[in-house]
């Protein structure tokens, strides 16, 4: 037995020493030895999927902008748990009357990890290579946040220019309202201008930021560490960061119970008393940007009568979902966007659950005998949405009520969104997370004509809505604005393309030595006032 | 035997490449556009169409895996559509972690499983026997996933023994070079290292090896009965040899054809069928690779990494295949 044994051993290892040889690796590391690391004062984090790239320009999931936040800085930064704007590499900035020309006035003395200088040139050929690019599937959020590319009729940025060594001059085509807000997006971080070409940010990162690029074992660590050179002084308080994979929510806990890691994001909320009950943890919670709903689409009979939506509005139990569901840490829905942002209409009444009122309504639209469709329930937990199976059998009982037989259905993700889009699904559950804090991020994106076969996916059309909206997007006087956002709401509750179901807010965890963590709505920030005690 | 390795090899190509028809097949049954995945929520009509287009996804099912077999042939494996790598170049971290893994699980696996099958056989109605098939068929049945979890609180947190997820001390994390750390750590001389390496494989290599470990003790104490019971190890014990021999040596032999055969199967199994272990103790392996590039659609990484795992699979058969005559002399291949 022993013979075989070993042999089959060394076979094996032969060959996978011959696999060895063949790969060149797929993780890239960078030497970097200036300053000694104390291991204890490397901050590890833990989460649940690796990142995609590290190039902040053309990636578009949360795992690769926590990491990019770290090591890259936009020109404007949003405020430490709100959405307002706040300097970054700008230190102040001017707007015209006619809201066409911002003038950013650049910090002085920046460098790049590189040793590059960072000045108005460095950011003129950042705008240069998204705008230039005129590629929409690589620079994904440029097209989405600034209306296209150069030459496109719809882009808003009509040329950046540097005046002098630390003043970069936009002009816009037309007033974008939340023009600032945009460009304190992470994607939108500057990156040194030696690194542009091709492909390579994505795997060697290099900008202003707190923390620079160490090595990227994929699938399980990024390691970032401290930049001595940091242009805020004091900062950063870490000697590093370390990014690390743990798919699974529970063994993440375990891992951070252990001191293995010492922040983890997406915490259970079922685990939550665990937390609060061990003396060396500490929660965190992350202030809602998103929203959960139940959408109808507002083509397919019957649910083109507006009867029909509200009486399904009076049928939901938001707070019974709440607190079967998200373990109490959300809050009932009753606009399409959260209260965090500005222009939220707290004035609207929400419909209250109320059987008599609903049986009424379908009377009205002659459905008093009930009907029977498809409910189509998330296959995936989001933050918005942590057991979409469950909300929808809770959903499904109260309709029954009624005498509408709701059969739950549901698809693999991918196929569940692009049906949905389609208009396939009759009733719907979905979500939404805010890219930049602005309420044009969700009512325009979500609800207007013009993103129907996009992100509207219950295909709602009102005229006076997208008049309300359009306006906005180029209304620069931030009451006036706001006062537009309302009113778009009060229609939108009214003719109830959604239920807006809950504002959710992911729970975070970590040791209780860690000071100074703020989560951000957007769902990623700097860790560069973080520090251990 | 060398003419018949020559022939078995050669009877892989077709295998593989039905395989590789069907999993291509397979996977563009499965509705969803891969690029509306990589673009997300965010992306405009426009970008997805002409992403799709330069990913060839507009083209004809066959021109697509007539262009994929051209690249197999010229030793491509294709380009990652999640992470834009070729797949040649970044697998083998993945490839790397499972298989050391994997080694370690069946090591626990074989000791356990093989001694306790012998000695469930040796002394057959034992309680030692009962015991061991009463546990055998405990963990055959085991999930591993609860396994694992339990494993962790037990171990780690409760008795503070061993580590809870990952390859190496995160704070003081391995310089790869082989990505087998056990080797890379001993290359480099880091016995602290080497330490925590060897820490970190024990709960998952016990978690992934539970099953097979069962699989073994079963299989080996059915072979061994059958074998016990034949004449020459009645003679064996007639002429005055000692129990342990007899078990050991005269007896194991012929009864290690049937085990092998299902340590063999196991061990590509384990490859492929690690997903739970690594996702529960945060295993950058190969299981997840795929399954995150099924998740994303990644065509060409779910194609190339089934097929990498389904060769080396094809291979360690044919290992067994071969090692029966290493075994058993009187076997002799035509």
């Amino acid at each position: 037995m022993k013979k075989s044994l070993w042999t089959l051993f060394a076979l094996m290892l032969a060959l996978s020493l011959a696999l060895a040889g063949c790969s060149s690796g797929g993780d890239s590391s960078k030497g970097g030895d200036d300053g000694k690391v104390d291991p204890n004062n490397v901050m590890i984090y833990g989460r649940g999927g690796d990142s995609v790239a590290l190039d902040p320009a053309v990636v578009t999931d949360g795992e690769s902008f926590i990491v990019t936040e770290q090591i890259y800085e936009p020109l404007v930064n949003y405020g430490k748990d709100n959405t307002d704007i706040v300097p970054g590499l700008a230190k102040e900035w001017d707007i015209s009357e006619d809201g066409l020309t911002y003038t950013f006035t650049l910090e002085e003395g920046v460098k790049f990890h590189d040793g590059e200088k960072f000045n108005a040139d460095a950011v003129v050929k950042n705008f240069d290579r998204w705008a230039q690019s005129k590629d929409g599937e690589k620079f994904a959020y440029y097209g989405s946040m600034f209306g296209g590319f150069e030459g496109d009729e719809g882009h808003v940025i009509k040329d950046v220019k540097a005046d002098g060594e630390y003043k970069v001059v936009i002009t816009l085509t037309k007033p974008q309202a939340p023009f600032l807000k945009n460009v304190a997006m992470s994607p939108f971080a500057i990156a040194s201008p030696k690194s542009l070409d091709g492909d390579k940010l994505s795997k060697e990162p290099v900008g202003t930021g707190p923390f620079k690029f160490k090595s990227w074992k994929p699938n399980d660590t990024i390691v970032l560490e401290k930049n001595a050179d940091y242009w805020v002084e004091d900062m950063p308080k870490l000697d590093g960061v370390t990014f690390k994979v743990i798919k699974d929510n529970s063994s993440r806990l375990n891992a951070l119970t252990k001191g293995e890691i010492d922040l983890m994001d997406a915490l259970n909320p079922s685990d939550m008393k665990k937390v609060s009950d061990n003396s060396k943890l500490q929660s965190f919670e992350r202030p809602s940007m998103n929203v959960g709903y139940l959408g109808f689409n507002v083509e397919k009979a019957p649910f083109d009568k507006k009867e029909v939506r509200q009486a399904i509005s009076h049928l939901i139990d938001k707070q019974a979902i709440i607190d079967n569901f998200y373990e109490g840490t959300a809050e009932p829905a009753k606009n399409p966007m959260p209260p965090s942002i500005a222009g939220y209409n707290d004035e609207i009444q929400d419909r209250e659950y109320d059987e008599a009122k609903a049986k009424e309504l379908l009377a009205k639209a002659g459905l008093e005998k009930g009907f029977e469709m498809d409910l189509w329930a998330m296959p995936v937990a989001r933050p918005y949405m942590p057991n979409g199976q469950k909300v929808a059998e809770a959903i499904q009982a109260k309709l029954a009520k009624v005498n509408i037989k709701a059969n739950i259905v549901t698809f693999e993700w991918g196929t569940y969104l692009e049906k949905v889009q389609k208009g396939e699904a009759p009733m719907f559950m979905l979500g939404w997370t805010g890219d930049n804090g602005d309420a044009d991020n969700f009512l325009y994106t979500l609800l207007d004509k013009d993103t129907i076969d996009s992100n509207n996916y219950s295909r709602y059309a009102n005229e006076d809505v997208h008049k309300l909206l359009v306006e906005a997007q180029t209304t620069a006087d931030e009451a006036k604005r706001e006062e537009l956002y309302k009113q778009a709401q009060v229609i939108i509750h009214e003719d109830a393309p959604w239920v807006p179901l809950v504002h959710s807010k992911p729970q975070l965890a970590g040791a209780s030595k860690i000071k100074g963590f703020v989560p951000h709505p957007t769902g990623s920030q700097s860790f560069a006032d973080v520090s251990f005690e | 035997m060398f003419a018949y390795t020559i022939r078995r090899l050669a009877t892989l190509v077709p295998v593989l490449l039905g395989m590789t028809f069907i999993v291509f097949m397979m996977i563009r049954a499965i509705p969803g556009n891969p690029a509306q995945l990589i673009l997300g929520q965010q992306a405009t009509k426009e970008a997805v169409a002409s992403l799709t287009k330069r990913l060839g996804l507009d083209q004809p099912w066959y021109t697509q895996f007539i262009d994929y077999l051209t690249g197999l042939f010229t030793g491509d494996l294709g380009v990652s559509l999640k992470t834009n790598v070729a797949i040649s170049e970044e697998i083998w971290p993945y490839l790397a972690a499972t298989i050391e893994l994997a080694l370690v699980a069946m090591a626990i696996a074989i000791v356990i499983g093989v001694n306790a099958g012998i000695i469930s056989a040796w002394f057959q109605n034992s309680w030692f026997d009962y015991t061991a098939m009463v546990l055998a068929l405990v963990g055959v049945s085991m999930p591993i996933f609860w396994l694992g979890l339990m494993e962790q609180y037990v171990f780690s947190i409760h008795f503070d023994l061993l580590p809870t997820t990952g390859r190496d001390n995160i704070r003081v994390p391995v310089d790869p070079i082989t990505h087998l750390y056990l080797i890379d750590t001993l290359i480099q001389g880091r016995m602290d290292q080497f330490s925590e390496v060897v820490k970190h494989l024990i709960l998952p290599g016990v978690a992934l090896g539970t099953i097979p470990m069962a699989i073994i003790a079963r299989m080996t104490r059915s072979s061994m009965l059958e074998v016990m019971r034949s004449d020459y190890i009645r003679t064996a014990r007639a002429k005055g040899m000692k129990m342990f021999w007899v078990v050991y040596k005269h007896s194991l032999k012929n009864a290690l054809i049937p085990v092998v055969t299902v340590i063999g199967l196991q061990t590509g199994l384990l490859l492929g069928g690690a997903i739970l272990t690594e996702t529960i103790f945060g295993w950058p392996g190969i299981g997840t690779y795929i399954y995150d590039a099924i998740s994303y659609r990644d065509y060409p990484v779910i194609q190339s990494g089934i097929l990498v795992v389904a060769t080396i699979f094809v291979l360690i058969n044919l290992l067994v295949d071969l090692l029966y005559a290493a075994i058993d002399p009187r076997i002799k291949f035509k």
